[in-house]
């Protein structure tokens, strides 16, 4: 049975309700509210200030960026051979066979250039850092289970993978140090439109 | 526009032509009404109204919605209408333990909780929301064959409340403006992307409310960044974490995608504005007109730089133009409607809108988006868009 209101609350607000609601309204409603003692005010204006201060410790915890110089990789390493396995298990039923591509997108092989006319917007041809791929695989990937490969796995996925596209030797484990010195082909490719300079025409 | 849309009328018309029925006598009024709900829902017969999904057939939760853009009217799209786009399907997120972290470069960490931001002020503002993909389908060689909103709809438009982003990263101490905030949201896609930190400060909010209602779960509940203007992406759903940074992550959605290949070679990344675009939304793909018919033309218009000034209606294909009356009011970084009264004098004819925005930008050909940005560009497709009534009445998508 959906809840009604009840009938006696149809005749006009009650005074304790009024009493409420001023109480509710009143700058000091925060204070009285019992949250916190990081209330701050800006002139006589009152300010919430209701965030709760993390500890060292907790911001330890806190995920780390990636950035594209390497600053936020994990330790560990993975190998060119342990990343063709977890591909063949893990990803070849969506980006296809030696990553030429299926339901999802193509993340090695072709070669036509950015300027052609059937451009390969894949890894080696088109995206600009490589620590970006590291980050993606170990956030999103694979898509049915994603947050579940170790950082080692992370590494080797991302070694085949640059291996695929002639960016990195067969034989040599990748760690942190040699994902944030990769320089990628197309490192230099992109335009940005920030700082704004007004509308692209067009 | 005089007629229901015909594959309406058609299946209507498969039916026993239904009796007149008018005012009191009306079978309606002799029983009594449904009883009240608790939530209202459309009625029935408007079950037809929905967002159109397409999804990856491998990883259903990685997709879209289109806003049906051809069935609203008015400036605010419903809740249960707005599209989507998700990378990794929809979170079911408990609000009691979803937390909001800001932290980084300057920022002394801070925690809230979803109780806790529910108490600061909020702001409202009407704002669109348009995906950077929309419109994309305008990039293919031929023109595809659909309604305005199956090929234009991840555009909609909500008020939205929020805390200001500028009272938190104030609380963290973040005092200088100068760098990049790294947004993240909550979902298995672990979304995540940089927005310079001067539009953080600006007009940024922690979306908390769209149309006065808590958020829907697919757009974002509890919590989702709201960057005026700017591209759909970066109003990260399901928001959890915020860093400041001297530099941006370069994330994948920032880099392999949402970036804009250009003839030549060169890409252009962080293009940030949704810049001018107008779209007739009546009459659309799947009407037909008669002879002599009255024909309201009108549809939307919005820009991500601030008003629209003016939206011009050509019916000859963009030999001439007329203005078209602008709906008041006319809000910033919001849907504006324009109409144009016509009449179809049952010759072929091709329906136009053009706008433009406070700057004088002015929403460009197609023939002159393709030219400066050539056939692999992707995203940010904003070009004029072309509906052709031929001598049956029927409409198709053209390209002109």
């Amino acid at each position: 049975m959906a809840p009604v209101v009840p009938a006696s609350c149809l005749r006009g607000p009650s005074p304790w309700l009024v009493a409420l609601l001023v109480l509710l309204v009143s700058p000091g409603h925060l204070r009285l509210a019992g949250a916190v003692s990081t209330e701050a005010t800006k002139g006589e204006t009152p300010v919430p200030a209701l965030g709760e201060r993390l500890d060292p410790e907790a911001i330890a915890r806190l995920p780390q960026t990636i950035f594209p110089d390497g600053r936020g990789l994990p330790s560990g390493s993975g190998t060119v051979q342990q990343g063709a396995l977890l591909y063949s298990r893990l990803c070849v039923q969506c980006h296809g066979p030696d990553g030429r591509g299926g339901s999802a997108p193509e993340l090695a092989g072709g070669r036509s250039p950015l300027a052609g006319d059937y451009p390969d917007q894949n890894i080696g041809n088109w995206w600009p850092y490589a620590t970006t791929l590291f980050d993606f695989i170990r956030r999103a990937m694979p898509m049915f289970a994603p947050g579940s490969l170790s950082d080692a796995e992370c590494y080797a996925l991302t070694a085949w993978l640059l291996e695929r596209n002639g960016l990195w030797p067969q034989d040599m484990p990748l760690d942190a140090a040699g994902l944030g010195a990769l320089h990628m082909p197309n490192r230099d490719g992109f335009d940005s439109q920030w700082p704004d300079r007004g509308p692209a025409h067009p | 526009m005089g007629r229901r849309r015909f594959l309406q009328a058609g299946v209507g018309a498969l039916g026993l032509a239904p009796l007149v029925a008018t005012g009191t006598h009306a079978a309606w009024t002799r029983t009594p009404g449904a009883p009240f709900s608790n939530y209202g829902q459309p009625a029935a017969s408007e079950s037809g109204v929905i967002r159109w999904i397409s999804a990856n057939a491998d990883v259903p939760g990685n997709g879209v919605s289109w806003t049906p853009l051809q069935d609203l009217v008015g400036t605010l799209t419903p809740a249960g209408l707005h599209f989507e786009r998700h990378h990794n399907g929809v979170p079911r997120i408990d609000p009691a333990l979803h937390t909001l972290t800001l932290h980084g470069r300057d920022a002394r960490a801070t925690r809230w909780t979803v109780a806790k931001l529910l108490r600061y002020p909020l702001v409202s503002r009407q704002l669109f929301i348009e995906c950077g993909g929309n419109s994309n389908s305008g990039w293919l060689q031929e023109p595809p064959q659909a309604a305005v909103g199956w090929l234009h709809g991840l555009v909609s438009c909500s008020e939205w409340s929020g805390v200001p982003l500028s009272l938190l990263l104030e609380e963290a101490g973040v005092a200088r403006r100068h760098g990049w905030l790294i947004a993240e949201g909550s979902d298995a896609f672990g979304l995540h992307m940089s927005l310079p930190l001067e539009k953080a400060f600006d007009d940024c909010f922690i979306g908390l409310y769209q149309n006065g209602e808590r958020l829907r779960p697919e757009n974002g509940y509890p919590m989702r960044l709201i960057v005026p203007g700017w591209e759909g992406v970066l109003h990260v759903k399901w928001l959890t974490r915020l860093e400041v940074a001297d530099v941006p992550a370069m994330s994948r959605n920032e880099t392999a995608r949402y970036t804009e290949l250009l003839p030549g070679g060169r890409a252009r990344q962080f293009s940030f504005f949704m810049e001018a675009k107008s779209l007739i939304t009546r009459p659309t793909l799947g009407d037909a007109l008669a002879p002599g018919d009255y024909v309201d033309i009108a549809g939307i218009a919005w820009s991500g730089r601030g008003r629209i000034r003016r939206v011009e209606v050509s019916v000859d294909a963009g030999r001439s133009w007329q203005d078209a009356e602008l709906q008041s009011p006319v809000l910033p970084l919001c849907f504006t409607r324009f109409r144009r009264p016509w009449r179809w004098d049952g010759r072929r004819a091709v329906l136009q809108s053009r706008a433009t925005d406070a700057t004088g930008y002015v929403q460009p050909a197609r023939e002159a988006l393709l030219a400066a940005r050539g056939r692999w560009g992707y995203f940010h497709y904003n070009a004029v868009v072309s509906w052709a009534v031929d001598e049956d009445g029927f409409i198709s998508h053209v390209y002109v």
